[in-house]
């Protein structure tokens, strides 16, 4: 065993030491996006259901929708839309034969992450000052 | 070697026995959901901090009722095929059944009380 070359071999990656490039983060990410905005669609689809049933489930329904909870709610899922919604069309790209070289993916990955927060703060300024 | 022939493989649509379609589903209504996002949105965005009337009768409106029903119907569907990819990758067997049901399942029960809600916003508009 004295003569085997230990140092210089190369390695599958270690699961948990190995840095994810930026595309498998933004990939998983478009994953957990679009799974987790159900929760937004189950709370907007209870407020619409609600206003018809009649005025006191509205007003149990649009105090959710209007509290810190519906806040949070909302806004985590208006940022899962915008950043599902930039992943799509980076998608579209990529089943074209687009952005597949490591610098571009690189490069996509982080406009759809900076992207993602910019529209949603200009989601949050255009409903509480538009 | 392989031993099917080309010819064999190209049948029956593959092991999914439907071929691309669900990722051709995805792509079509991905490209709607481009537009209907930003739509869907600003609807939402208008209609939060209504009074009961105002809302019933701004969802009584051709384009906030056209937009929200589009965007959860076609987005409930993209669901159940964004859905499916996750399933086939992390469940077996009955699990894997049990779970293409549920989520088919729950998006129509999610479609079909949102589209009841609309429809009977628009019915009240109406009638007013």
């Amino acid at each position: 065993m004295a003569d085997v070359n230990r140092g210089n071999r190369p390695l599958s990656p270690h699961l948990q030491v190995y840095r994810l490039p930026m595309a498998a983060v933004t990939s998983i990410m478009t994953r957990i996006t679009g799974h987790a905005l159900v929760a937004g669609i189950l709370l907007l689809v209870w407020w619409l259901v609600a206003a018809v049933t009649g005025p006191e489930a509205f007003a149990a329904a649009d105090w959710v929708v209007r509290s810190w909870i519906g806040f949070i709610v909302l806004t985590g899922s208006a940022w899962a839309l915008w950043f599902h919604t930039l992943a799509g069309i980076r998608h579209l790209f990529y089943d074209s034969g687009q952005l597949l070289r490591i610098e571009e993916a690189e490069r996509a990955s982080w406009a759809i992450i900076i992207g993602s927060v910019v529209l949603t703060l200009l989601s949050l300024i255009l409903f509480f000052f538009a | 070697m392989r031993y099917i022939t080309p010819r064999k493989a190209a049948m029956g649509l593959g092991s999914a026995h439907s071929g691309t379609a669900d990722h051709w589903f995805l792509t079509v209504s991905s490209c709607a959901l481009v537009l209907l996002v930003p739509a869907f949105m600003l609807v939402i965005g208008n209609a939060i901090g209504m009074s009961h009337p105002e809302l019933v009768a701004y969802f009584g409106r051709p384009y906030p009722a056209l937009i929200t029903a589009l965007f959860i119907v076609v987005g409930m569907v993209h669901f159940i095929k964004g859905t499916r990819i996750m399933i086939d990758d992390y469940f077996q067997h009955t699990a894997r059944k049990v779970a293409i049901i549920v989520s088919v399942v729950f998006s129509w029960a999610v479609i079909a009380a949102a589209v009841f809600a609309l429809a009977k916003m628009t019915l009240v508009t109406v009638a007013i």
